[in-house]
């Protein structure tokens, strides 16, 4: 043989692979571990680590504090209020938001014409960044004044300008963070559903129509179920986006330097504990960890009652 | 979609919710400092990184690169901070990307002193010591350590149009009663009597609310201040300003800015001296000023809150004798340019009394009447041992009662243990 092989079993060689294979795959996936690493795991067992030491403006613990954080967490009424704003929020958000968008699905879907036209339209909000909605809902639609696009619409049939962000009697912001993010939203889950949808058989409508059916029993007995799995990835996402909800609340509602209490979510909250001035990062991570628990809970909780992810029988 | 597929999605996003907030805090909000990669430059001077928030004022950036630049022993360079400056320095000084000289809203907080983040610049005043407003070095000084040189006082005040009033028959209210049927009384289709921000004064009429009735946040002896029937009425009329309709709401700027005023949203609005330059060029001569009323003919005094950007120095500089001799000599030595930071750019009191005299913008009119209230009225913003947990506790308070009617006196007594639970932990 002119062309001599490599040495069996040279460590070399078996570190980089047959044809170069695990050093390519370092090379491909090398980065992104580090990334992981240094921006989300190293974080994480810190923070873990911070939550049982008092850490006032410092992220190096000395004073040790136990379970103390996670106690003082558990007692804060502020805290257990803002987790009580996420409940609310996701109760509503997550169904009202799903029902949407998937009814967009159904009737782009079922368009005649311009189709791709309607599909663009319901998407393109996706790719508006929150603080950028949040701020033309705040500042054009919402505004409290006269001439706010709502209260000249409003004005049109005699009825005095609304303080959309200022009051709690009716609570109105609801009805302003609930738009911003269904605008924001809807059109991503359509997309989803919209896949869903076009794989399901022709052949199970035409069948259904065969033997008479149409309308509402060919949604409730073909389209549904065929969207299972679809519909609980979606619930999925809804639910650990509404968890994570922080910008819309933050550029809606943040003024001068103090936020409601009435609307304030976990991570909002989390945020003026341990990153704003109070700098307080054994509490702040104690409420973190304690999210990510609960958070965890509720998926798994999810995954019970709808069986995302569980084994294709 | 597999199971492992499935939880693993579900677990990398659930883990990245805890860790987003560890991350940031680790590495810090953004990695651009201004500062060089050494201590020193090539020249042989140090380098030295001066941090400031955005100022709304035009010239304002280009007259610190101004003095930046004439500093004769150091080369400094300065970074101008849009956005949240006070969270984005509070991270930074965690870290040794931080600033080496930086300006904090009424000086570094209780817990930046007591966690050794800021040093000890009481040996820099000397002799210029009694210049400076007493208010101000008080309110930067713990266990008589100064721990910021203020660089510009800046205060909060009513505004009202002088001809709205008068067309209205209403005199400028010295009371708190009065205020509420003046701005009722004002209040038309087009025009709203009264403006104190868009959460309906929760922002910045905590601290008035108090000194109406008489009372503060804390104590002379850093005891809890306004667990008082006073303070329960006050903070009632707060409430009470917010439901009778002739507050405006949902402006589309908030207090610190005059648009509200000057476009005629409002006749009356509680806002800071740094918009009289905008309010002069909307209405000329047609304004006056006040300071919050006292809450009764028999009960307070008038007041105005009184606050300043602070320059301090980070305990993790490298060079912190350099950066302590530049804050020397900016905010201490070069009086020309304390009077052209303090006057040139906007409305603003120079932080020490013998600038004050040679301020020619507050020798008259409004200008004059607001300096006059600053010595006669005002107040700190907030006492040094109110930490950011008890300001939260009160602003929550105050949400609950101006927004939502809940009771004043109940209230009360939930802040008071947040504050004297902080107070303790401040003391150990």
């Amino acid at each position: 043989m002119s062309v001599s092989a490599p040495a069996r079993g040279s460590i070399t060689t078996r570190l980089r692979g047959r044809y170069d294979r695990n050093l390519w795959f370092a090379v491909f996936v090398g980065p992104f571990v580090l990334g992981l690493l240094v921006f989300v795991y190293i974080p994480i067992v810190w923070s873990v680590v911070l939550s049982f030491f008092d850490a006032h403006n410092t992220v190096t613990p000395s004073k040790f504090v136990g379970l103390g954080n996670y106690l003082d967490m558990i007692r804060d009424a502020s805290f257990r209020s803002s987790l009580l704003t996420f409940i609310l929020f996701a109760l509503f958000i997550v169904p009202t938001t799903f029902v949407v968008s998937l009814g967009l699905a159904l009737l782009v879907n079922r368009a005649r014409f311009a189709r791709t036209f309607f599909r663009s339209v319901y998407f393109l909000p996706t790719a508006c960044s929150y603080v950028v909605a949040s701020l033309v809902w705040k500042l054009s639609i919402f505004s409290g004044v006269r001439f706010g696009l709502m209260n000249t619409v409003l004005g049109w049939f005699g009825i005095e300008p609304i303080a959309w962000l200022s009051v709690t009697q009716p609570p109105w912001y609801w009805l302003v963070i609930v738009t911003a993010r269904m605008w924001l939203q809807a059109g991503f889950y359509m997309i989803l559903f919209l896949a869903g949808l076009q794989r399901i058989s022709p052949s199970l409508y035409e069948a259904a129509a065969i033997d008479g059916a149409g309308g509402w029993k060919v949604l409730r007995f073909i389209t549904l179920p065929q969207l299972r799995a679809t519909s609980t990835a979606v619930l999925l996402l809804l639910l650990i986006n509404a968890f994570q909800a922080f910008d819309e609340f933050y550029n809606l509602l943040s003024s001068s330097g103090q936020y409601p209490p009435y609307a304030r979510p976990p991570l909002v909250y989390l945020y003026y504990a341990a990153l704003g001035q109070g700098q307080d990062f054994g509490h702040g991570s104690a409420g973190a960890v304690v999210l990510t628990l609960l958070i965890a809970l509720i998926a798994l909780g999810q995954n019970r009652v709808l069986g995302l992810g569980r084994r294709e029988d | 979609m597999s199971g492992a597929e499935g939880n693993g999605f579900g677990r990398r996003r659930f883990l990245a919710v805890g860790g987003g907030l560890a991350a940031l805090a680790v590495t810090g909000c953004g990695s651009n400092t201004g500062r060089a990669s050494s201590g020193s430059s090539s020249g042989g001077k140090p380098t030295l990184s001066q941090w400031y928030h955005q100022y709304g004022e035009p010239g304002t950036q280009q007259a610190v690169q101004k003095y930046a630049k004439e500093y004769p022993d150091a080369t400094v360079t300065v970074q101008w901070s849009p956005g949240d400056y006070d969270k984005k320095t509070a991270s930074a000084l965690l870290t040794d990307g931080g600033p080496d000289v930086f300006e904090y809203g009424n000086g570094p907080s209780i817990d930046m002193i007591k966690g050794g983040q800021v040093v000890d610049l009481s040996d820099l005043l000397g002799d210029a010591k009694s210049d400076f407003t007493p208010s101000l070095i008080s309110r930067l000084t713990y266990q008589g350590k100064l721990y910021g040189i203020p660089q510009v006082t800046d205060m909060q005040l009513l505004v009202y149009r002088k001809s709205v009033l008068s067309a209205a028959g209403v005199q400028p209210p010295q009371t708190v009663d009065e205020l509420l049927a003046a701005a009722k009384k004002l209040t038309t289709d087009k025009m709203k009597g009264l403006f104190v921000g868009n959460d309906g004064g929760v922002g910045i009429l905590g601290g008035p609310a108090l000194w109406s009735a008489g009372l503060d946040y804390l104590k002379d002896d850093n005891t809890f201040g306004f667990d008082d029937p006073a303070a329960v009425e006050s903070l009632r009329k707060l409430r009470e300003l917010f439901t009778s309709k002739s507050l405006l709401l949902g402006a589309p700027t908030d207090w610190s800015d005059p648009s509200a005023f000057t476009q005629g949203l409002t006749a009356m609005q509680f806002t800071g001296l740094w918009t009289f330059p905008q309010i002069q060029k909307a209405l000329g001569d047609d304004f006056g000023v006040l300071p919050w009323p006292k809450l009764n003919a028999t009960t307070g005094a008038p007041s105005v809150p009184v606050g300043a950007y602070a320059s301090s120095v980070s305990a993790k500089s490298k060079n912190v004798d350099a950066a302590k001799k530049f804050v020397k000599w900016l905010w201490v030595d070069q009086t020309d340019k304390q009077l052209d930071w303090a006057q040139s750019y906007g409305f603003h009191i120079p932080a020490r009394k013998s600038l004050i005299d040679k301020a020619d913008k507050l020798k008259s009119g409004p200008a004059a009447d607001a300096a006059k209230f600053v010595n006669e009225n005002g107040h700190a913003q907030t006492p040094l041992l109110w930490t950011p947990k008890s300001g939260t506790a009160y602003s929550d308070a105050l949400n609950r009662i101006i927004k939502s009617g809940s009771d004043p006196a109940t209230e009360i007594k939930a802040v008071k243990a947040v504050v004297e639970a902080e107070l303790k932990r401040i003391a150990g």
